[in-house]
């Protein structure tokens, strides 16, 4: 157990979103500028009350639009007067940007943190068919601590990974295609009715297993979509929330631990960081995953979504294929309602932060047609492997 | 045409394994005090703290961890489908790595099936790769 939970004195003021397009006609940085201003404005600010800025990973444009744009393009691009910012890859997966912005705020550092989220990966394949693959990483030799052990192998994208975590939960708990077909399924449905949403036409559980695999058992729609996209948030201290428009989403817990090696070979097959993640954000707070209204789960590959309902105890450990099939729990009417925007599988690759802000939207009743009566507790949590972290929001 | 693997810098951790196959030996970090064995090799044991690490060869067999076929051809000069695995080696639970296992039909492969090291040479480097075992080598 925790005994100083910082979190809890930061809120989830405003948010904001660029157009979600495949591919935009916009730039990398305007995409940004036009989901941080949506956000200020969400969240009753100006640009001057902007006083930090973190994201995650960081500038990072390896093969080309992974991250385009960092915090310092961001931060001189608005002309924030920032006292603290901060951005980079080695940090608990896509989440890490909220998790900092919050410790920023709980330690007196700032008192609006801006966090943002820039991908461009469909332009980005656009230009350049293998921009995706890790072998485009670095040229030369590989020295990097991670894929030196993969890339020789030409083990060269996540998904070759991912796919022998879903090859070892088949064969350990006897999880099936037609079980996990429900995530690809359930985030289609969601997908419908999310005016933003890339693919909202139909799927079929006959589409799903005509999908061409990619690396077994992993078919293409296991995959996310890629897309152009920014997404955006605003924390605030929440003694200063209370004065903002939006009521304050405050973040109950986080979960960011990381047990065991960074790696993706050397980590548990089956639960990768989840477990750990799980535990410690539930050690952080009083409420129990039966207390969670919806579930924001990442789906950059659909079996981790499915892991990720094990690792926040929603199931127990191998149970996910049995909780998820026919995908009657995982509905917008059935017990946790999972990925309803559409996720990144249908709705569009926006890397993490579109968890969030799919999140907030329910918790403060502006989901649309796709909203839930009157959700009071969202799980959002992000990434694969040995990158991975958590959030529990609460309305205040 | 087949894409020219992308190789590894070689560092004084991980040069033994990348180049023991050229004596036909895949080394592996191991502790010297207290025997453990250690991958990805690093300069401590953290099973006893012993800083008195360093290589030595093991017998190359283990078993198929898990495996994806990949289909996809993430570049145009790469040849699929091919095996991707993680394989334990005998010596010790967990101890495993990242390889191919290459020299059978990709539909043959299947966790834990037993395999043993082969070595493909690349520039300056013996890439550990792995090939079907007979059950009863593993016994």
């Amino acid at each position: 157990m925790f005994d100083r939970v910082f979190e809890k004195d930061v809120a989830i003021t405003g948010i904001g979103q660029s157009e979600v397009a495949r591919p935009s006609s916009k730039s990398a940085l305007r995409l940004s500028v036009d989901a941080c201003l949506e956000a200020i404005a969400d969240a009753g600010l100006t640009r001057a009350d902007i006083d930090g800025v973190a994201c995650w990973p960081g500038d990072n444009n390896n093969g080309d639009s992974f991250s385009p744009v960092g915090a310092p393009a961001l931060k001189s691009a608005l002309g924030l007067e920032v006292n603290w910012y901060g951005a980079g890859y080695e940090g608990p997966g896509p989440l890490t940007g909220v998790i900092e912005g919050a410790m920023a705020i709980a330690a007196g550092l700032a008192r609006h943190v801006l966090v943002f989220r820039t991908i461009t990966e469909s332009s980005g394949r656009a230009r350049n068919r293998t921009a995706n693959a890790l072998s485009n990483k670095t040229t030369g030799r590989d020295s990097s601590y991670y894929w030196q052990w993969y890339t020789p192998f030409n083990a060269l994208s996540a998904i070759n990974m991912i796919a022998m975590y879903a090859q070892r939960h088949f064969h350990d708990y006897g999880t099936k295609p037609e079980q996990l077909a429900q995530i690809a399924l359930t985030c289609r449905r969601h997908a419908a009715l999310n005016p933003k949403a890339i693919y909202r036409d139909p799927m079929t559980m006959d589409d799903y297993m005509a999908s061409r695999m990619i690396s077994t058992p992993l078919r293409m729609f296991d995959c996310d979509v890629h897309c152009d996209a920014s997404t955006a948030i605003v924390l605030s201290r929440k003694d200063m929330a209370k004065d903002q428009p939006n009521p304050p989403i405050r973040i109950e817990a986080i979960g960011s631990a990381l047990h065991q090696p960074w790696s993706w070979d050397q980590i548990s097959l089956t639960e990768m960081v989840t477990g750990e993640v799980g535990r410690m954000m539930w050690n952080r707070t009083d409420l129990k995953p039966s207390d969670v209204d919806t579930a924001q789960l990442y789906d950059g590959f659909s079996i981790l979504t499915l892991i990720w309902l094990e690792g926040l105890g929603f199931c127990p450990k191998g149970e996910g294929g049995r909780f998820i099939e026919g995908g009657g729990r995982i509905a917008l009417d059935g017990q946790l309602p999972l990925n309803t925007n559409g996720g990144q599988l249908s709705g569009g690759r926006t890397h993490g932060l579109g968890y969030v802000h799919e999140a907030c939207l329910q918790l403060w009743g502006r989901a649309g047609e796709r909203q839930l009566v009157n959700p009071q507790v969202a799980a959002a949590a992000a990434g694969g492997g040995p990158l991975g972290g958590s959030l529990l929001l609460t309305r205040d | 045409m087949t894409m020219a693997r992308k190789l590894p810098l070689l560092t004084q951790e991980t040069e033994a394994f990348w180049r023991g196959g050229a004596q036909g030996e895949l080394r592996i970090f191991r502790c010297q005090a207290c025997k453990t064995w250690i991958h990805p090799p690093t300069p401590i044991c953290l099973h006893c703290d012993s800083l008195d690490v360093g290589p030595e060869p093991v017998c190359g067999r283990g078993h198929v961890t898990s495996f994806t076929i990949n289909h996809q051809a993430w570049a145009p000069e790469l040849d699929t489908p091919f095996v991707i695995a993680i394989v334990e080696l005998v010596e010790q639970p967990g101890l495993r790595f990242l390889t191919n296992v290459v020299d059978c039909a990709v539909d043959e492969v299947a966790i834990d099936m037993p395999v043993r090291v082969v070595f493909e040479q690349h520039e300056d480097i013996w890439l550990p790769l792995f090939e079907r075992d007979q059950p009863e080598a593993n016994a």
